[in-house]
């Protein structure tokens, strides 16, 4: 990536290495332009580093690396203890870690989130992208993607600690990475699900605080209705009736999710999806989901920030 | 040879018709698209950038089909917005290179042409410090670049110079001649101020309710004869009649100490100045106008009226 020291634009015609520099106007380029894919390639890179605070000024950096650290240090005290005392099994498996770690996830992508959309509306960054070789919906599906990866490192960060504890504490290597792909699995669906949420809340809040209320609220109220409902129907009606409503909330959903796939054990209590039907009706959900938010996300730019 | 082509071009949104029937040939060079506010420039600039669907007709620029060649059209344009439109959280190095590589330079050419860009514009050491503490004349600067750092053909400014104090003004003005003289660059600049136009274009469009209402080389219109605008700080009446009894035409301004005098020989300005010095007055501006002796005072003057002075 480093560059090389002659300018692209100018003719370098090789003799003149030692000369001394000029002021030689504005130069022009004749290179190759890389077009459309290059232009997605890096608003998607670019919206990747934003998610970390990467390229920006400290006080931008501070809260996703906080969280970070909030996410991993659990992992990492749990390997340790896993080394030290020779346990066979990691107290919380792949698939329960990010569950057990919705609260720093949870702010991580509330805050995330409208940093990668709604700056964008506010500062009326959009006529400046549309004025470039992109489409309106490469935009869309660039944002949406590159926030998608970020926050699947997030959650997939400490599952790497966790895995990589799990064969230095000589866990079966067969069964673990196994079990850590599941894990890595339920991460990704995870990502979709919170970036396709928060981003949907995120394209209709110009502003940002009011866009990381709005996730953190949803994101918190959406948990507790989902948990009452499951128990309250499941107690009333049946476990399998209850479960049907894991899907109000995110975390509940994947775990649906998990339980129906993988055949893992429930992290929501009473959570109990059986059968083929309910993997089917769970999965549905799942992509409609993803299909509807990107839907209205594409809507919802066909509308702002026209040139 | 012409830049960019309309033909009968047409656009409405429902009931209202914000260009209607364009047939324009614009040259290379500067071109000044004038109008009011709502005349139809942006929704202009939009069709041309190939955004916006016309509701008939046809237009193309550098060749290129303005309904089907959209992406291509968009790699060689460069566009600078009228309205703020710069993310405020980072320095105007790391977004110019974002913007280089979105308009398709690989990440090294972006790096290099995003620092000479902003050199060019005149931006400096504030350049790593984030765009949220700029000067309004320091962010006009960055839009400028990120119009300019992919190397354009045609480059769109949208009222560049909103925003700017008169000493802000004359710099984008002074840039823009330098974007299409030293850098080689065509530029299409709108302003609803023909005044700063017409100092600086090459070519002028007028618009009026999406109405093409003229379209003239200014050198046609101004060459005919140029004129010396003078100000000084005082006997502006002595030196004027010291300048018509030399043979000069002269006609008094309407600001006190202003005077125009037309160039019908070269030694003109050296005739002013030496009326002046011999009256120990202050010169306070000499400036050459290639404007028509009889407009020149009009220019503080509505649109209209200076358009009706014009014809």
């Amino acid at each position: 990536m480093s560059s090389a020291p002659t300018p692209s634009g100018a003719p370098n015609n090789g003799a003149t290495t030692d000369s001394v520099i000029h002021d030689i106007g504005f130069r022009h380029y004749d290179g190759p332009r890389l077009g459309r894919g290059w232009a997605f390639r890096s608003l998607l890179l670019e919206t990747l580093r934003g998610c970390y605070g990467l390229g920006r000024p400290a006080k931008v950096k501070a809260m996703p690396w906080v969280l970070v650290a909030f996410s991993i240090l659990p992992a990492l005290i749990m390997v340790t203890v896993a080394i030290v005392t020779s346990l066979t099994e990691l107290p919380l498996s792949y698939v329960g870690y990010p569950q057990a770690m919705s609260l720093p996830l949870s702010l991580f992508v509330a805050g995330r989130a409208p940093y990668a959309v709604s700056r964008d509306l506010r500062d009326g960054v959009m006529p400046l992208y549309l004025s470039r070789p992109i489409k309106r919906g490469d935009y869309v599906v660039a944002k949406f993607s590159g926030l998608a990866i970020g926050v699947f490192l997030f959650i997939a960060a400490p599952l790497a600690v966790l895995y990589i504890g799990a064969l230095l504490a000589k866990f079966p290597v067969w069964h673990e990475t196994w079990i850590f792909l599941g894990g890595v699995a339920m991460a990704a669906v995870l990502a979709l699900i919170l970036t396709a949420l928060s981003m949907v809340l995120a394209a209709f809040t110009r502003r940002r605080g009011f866009g990381v209320a709005a996730i953190v609220t949803t994101l918190v109220f959406t948990a507790i209705f989902a948990s009452v409902l499951v128990h309250v129907v499941g107690d009333q009606v049946s476990r399998a009736a209850g479960s049907y409503f894991a899907i109000i909330d995110p975390f509940a959903l994947v775990d649906a999710l998990a339980i129906s796939w993988l055949g893992v054990e429930a992290t929501t209590p009473g959570l109990e999806p059986n059968g083929a039907l309910d993997m089917l009706y769970f999965t549905l959900v799942f992509i409609g989901f993803i299909a509807g938010s990107l839907g209205i996300l594409l809507r919802r730019f066909r509308k702002v920030g026209g040139v | 040879m012409s830049i960019i082509s309309t033909q009968r071009l047409t656009k409405a949104f429902g009931p209202i018709i914000a260009v209607s029937n364009l047939t324009v040939e614009l040259p290379s060079g500067v071109v000044g698209l004038v109008g009011a506010n709502g005349a139809g420039k942006s929704t202009l600039i939009k069709i041309l950038l190939g955004l916006l669907p016309p509701t008939s007709g046809a237009a193309s620029i550098l060749g290129l089909d303005c309904l089907t060649d959209g992406l291509k059209i968009r790699e060689h344009v460069g566009y600078m917005p009228e309205s703020e439109c710069l993310p405020l959280d980072v320095s105007a190095t790391e977004f110019l290179v974002h913007m280089a590589r979105m308009s398709g330079m690989p990440s090294h050419v972006a790096r290099e042409r995003a620092a000479d860009t902003l050199r060019h514009v005149g931006l400096y050491e504030e350049r790593y410090r984030p765009i949220g503490g700029y000067s309004t004349g320091m962010k006009q600067r960055v839009k400028l670049a990120q119009a300019l750092v992919h190397d354009p053909t045609l480059v769109f400014l949208d009222e560049p110079t909103n925003g700017l104090d008169p000493a802000g003004r004359d710099e984008m003005l002074g840039l823009i001649s330098r974007i299409s003289g030293d850098f080689g660059i065509s530029v299409v600049v709108t302003s609803h101020l023909m005044g700063e136009l017409e100092r600086i274009s090459d070519h002028l469009v007028v618009i009026e309710a999406g109405v093409l209402s003229r379209s003239t080389s200014t050198a046609d219109a101004t060459q005919l004869s140029g004129a010396l605008l003078v100000e000084v700080t005082d006997r502006a009446d002595d030196a004027v009649a010291r300048l018509r009894k030399k043979g000069a035409t002269v006609v008094i301004g309407v600001r006190p100490g202003t005077f125009a005098v037309e160039m019908t020989d070269k030694a003109v300005p050296s005739w002013v100045v030496e009326i002046v010095a011999k009256l120990k007055v202050g010169l306070v501006r000499l400036q050459p106008s290639r404007h028509h002796l009889s407009e020149i005072f009009l220019a503080d003057a509505t649109p209209t009226e200076k358009e009706a002075a014009h014809v």
